[in-house]
């Protein structure tokens, strides 16, 4: 029944199977170490955060493991996820285990909560309504400040050339957004005032990234755009990292960032792993976190502090209930379909 | 000194100079400038520190090894899938084979990102089949097989494309022929079918590979974007450069794209070999060579 094959067949075979095997091979090895089985016990945390903690959480993970090691003598090892606010938020209501979430604005988290897995009176389990750190919005600008941008009037001069992130995904973006609008308010400005503001800025936006390191990107990297709105912390990243390219302006008032966290209570409670959660998040409002917090640039929260942390210059600041009453509804009539956002960008007619 | 005169003519030619200009000009700024560039970058602080972003960054570490688990199994299903398919479609007529044939096509049409979101609908938490994986604690998106699905799905075409039209031109005469000589199925595949197909075969895996190796879009939508475990090798490279941390991103970018060239020199090697293959069956189908293709036969 054998067939006189031609020559090439072992080779044709042998390339086969060893294609095979290999693919095995490394399937079989890949198997995510989820499971370990070490001496001291250890679990693993995911934090899924967005986008400009990265070197923030990178600390702390390493302080908390320590910390966390010493007092209930677990090994802690935290992964991180880092992307635009929304999209993270969304993640984590697809399927993204996290097991405590640290994102950029309210709704995000709300979301989360909205869809069970996080409890409903999150905002009660932390200090501050969970928010451990503020940041505010400012300015970046290239070297010497060559457009001379000093406040928010500057950027509506006809040929200043804007970058910020899309505020439909990005928590950066809608605090850009949020701190346009309220600085025309805080100056005694009407509704319309501020829309024709905000209408004008976004005009002179030429990229709208996705999330707030993408437009960090553009306007360092790339060279972009003559300001750039971030937060204060983003804002200290980018100017160190460009070795005296860019430079820091803060503009006489700005909005007060307000960057939430929560214990994914679902997740925690399938991975028994809720004890370490809280007390990461915790260890955002100890001392020790305070300091690293403040490091990198974020205005740590402390009960009765008056005026700016130490370290940190005194910038006027509104919050969101004063731009838009509340989250609820910033979201729904600004940054909505068909809201604010919607109607401004689309006569520009750089879609992206 | 035929035709050379003719061709100095036209390359001096000002029109053609124009021409020759434009086109060197336009692969220079577009392929060599950029890649190069990935080059100089990666190695700016020297081979060591090059290899030192690699090697010694766990995150990046597993990146590379993530990359290189999620795009052979990719390409291995494609592969049998496409042989599969290939052979479903070139040797028999069925209602419905050419809605069939499109339907291989649709995800080189379909967006990425779109193809990652779908993936997500399906197997995410809230998806179709989200309750039952949750219930099954098999964990799809946000994990590797996630990674594999996504790759899977915008490769799929590169294997079968490639089989197709070199299987209809081989035509089953030669199968056909084994079977009547008592080969059974398994026999005809190894020692007819793979050996005709080889070439058009790695040819399409190499295609493959390279595309499941560099997939950014549908990776990114499915991976949940979590350092050390769910990042493959141009996520990574995204990360990197984020994190203000050039030369590293470059150094994975130079891996990948030293790997494109790689496929670029397999590339140009199989296509030879194809080229070398589709003449000696045309030589073989020449009125008055010795086998008839009516009736079809194995050999003289």
């Amino acid at each position: 029944m054998t067939m006189p094959g031609p020559s090439f067949t072992p080779l044709v075979r042998v390339t086969f199977l060893v294609a095979v095997a290999l693919t095995g091979l490394t399937a079989g090895c890949s198997k995510p170490s989820g499971t370990g089985t070490a001496k001291t016990p250890s679990i693993e945390l995911l934090n899924v955060s967005y986008d400009p903690t990265r070197e923030l959480y990178k600390d702390i993970n390493t302080a908390f493991a320590k910390h966390y090691l010493a007092e209930h003598g677990t090994e802690v090892s935290i992964k991180q996820s880092h992307a635009a606010s929304g999209s993270q938020s969304r993640a984590v209501i697809d399927g993204l285990e996290a097991d405590v979430v640290t994102l950029a604005t309210w709704p995000d988290v709300e979301a989360i909560a909205k869809s069970g897995l996080v409890k409903a009176d999150w905002q009660q389990r932390f200090d501050n309504g969970s928010i451990p750190y503020h940041s505010v919005v400012v300015f970046v600008v290239r070297k010497g400040n060559p457009k001379g941008i000093a406040d928010w009037p500057d950027l509506d001069r006809d040929g200043i050339e804007i970058i910020t992130p899309n505020p439909k995904t990005s928590g950066n973006g809608k605090y850009s957004f949020l701190a346009a609008w309220g600085s025309v308010l805080a100056a005694g400005g009407s509704a319309d005032d501020a829309r024709g503001f905000v209408e004008r800025l976004y005009r002179r936006t030429p990229v709208l990234d996705t999330g707030a390191r993408a437009a960090t990107a553009t306007f360092s990297q790339k060279g972009i755009g003559d300001v750039h709105l971030t937060f204060e912390n983003e804002a200290h990243l980018e100017v160190d990292e460009s070795k005296g390219a860019l430079e820091i302006v803060y503009p006489k008032r700005s909005i007060r960032v307000d960057p939430p966290v929560a214990v994914v209570d679902t997740n925690v409670d399938r991975k028994s792993t809720r004890h370490a959660a809280e007390a990461y998040l915790g260890f955002l409002y100890s001392p020790e976190g305070k300091a690293i917090v403040a490091k990198h640039h974020y205005r740590p929260w402390t009960a009765d502090a008056k005026g700016p942390p130490e370290g940190f210059p005194e910038i006027e600041t509104f919050d969101i209930t004063f731009v838009a009453g509340s989250w609820n509804d910033a979201m729904k009539n600004l940054f909505g379909e068909g809201g604010e956002f919607d109607k401004i960008y689309q006569p520009a007619g750089t879609s992206k | 000194m035929t035709s050379k005169p003719r061709d100095a003519a036209t390359a001096t030619s000002p029109l053609g100079l124009l021409l020759i200009t434009g086109a060197v000009a336009t692969v220079g700024l577009l392929i060599v400038a950029p890649l190069a560039s990935v080059f100089v970058d990666a190695f700016s602080n020297g081979p060591r520190a090059w290899w030192e972003a690699l090697a010694h960054d766990p995150d990046t570490r597993h990146a590379i090894w993530l990359s290189l688990t999620v795009a052979p199994i990719a390409v291995l299903i494609n592969t049998i899938f496409g042989v599969a398919a290939a052979w479903l479609v070139a040797r028999f007529r069925f209602p419905g084979r050419s809605l069939l044939v499109s339907l291989f096509d649709v995800p080189f049409s379909v967006s990425p990102v779109v193809a990652g979101l779908a993936l997500v609908l399906i197997f995410g938490r809230q998806g179709l089949l989200g309750p039952t994986l949750a219930g099954l604690a098999v964990k799809v998106i946000f994990a590797w097989p996630g990674l594999v699905l996504a790759t899977t799905f915008v490769t799929l075409p590169l294997v079968v494309r490639e089989l197709i039209p070199v299987m209809e031109a081989i035509g089953p005469e030669e199968e056909m022929a084994a079977v009547s000589l008592g080969a059974n199925g398994w026999q005809v595949f190894w020692r007819v079918t793979l050996p005709n197909i080889r070439w058009a075969l790695l040819h399409g895996v190499v295609l493959a590979n390279a595309r499941a190796m560099g997939e950014f879009g549908a990776v990114y939508v499915v991976s949940g974007h979590i350092a050390g475990a769910t990042d493959t090798m141009p996520l990574r490279v995204e990360k990197l450069f984020q994190e203000y941390r050039t030369p590293a991103s470059m150094a994975v970018a130079s891996v990948l794209a030293a790997l494109a060239l790689l496929t670029l020199v397999a590339k140009v090697f199989i296509e030879r070999q194809l080229e070398t293959e589709s003449k000696e069956l045309e030589a073989a189908r020449a009125p008055g060579a010795d086998t008839d293709p009516t009736t079809g036969g194995l050999g003289p």
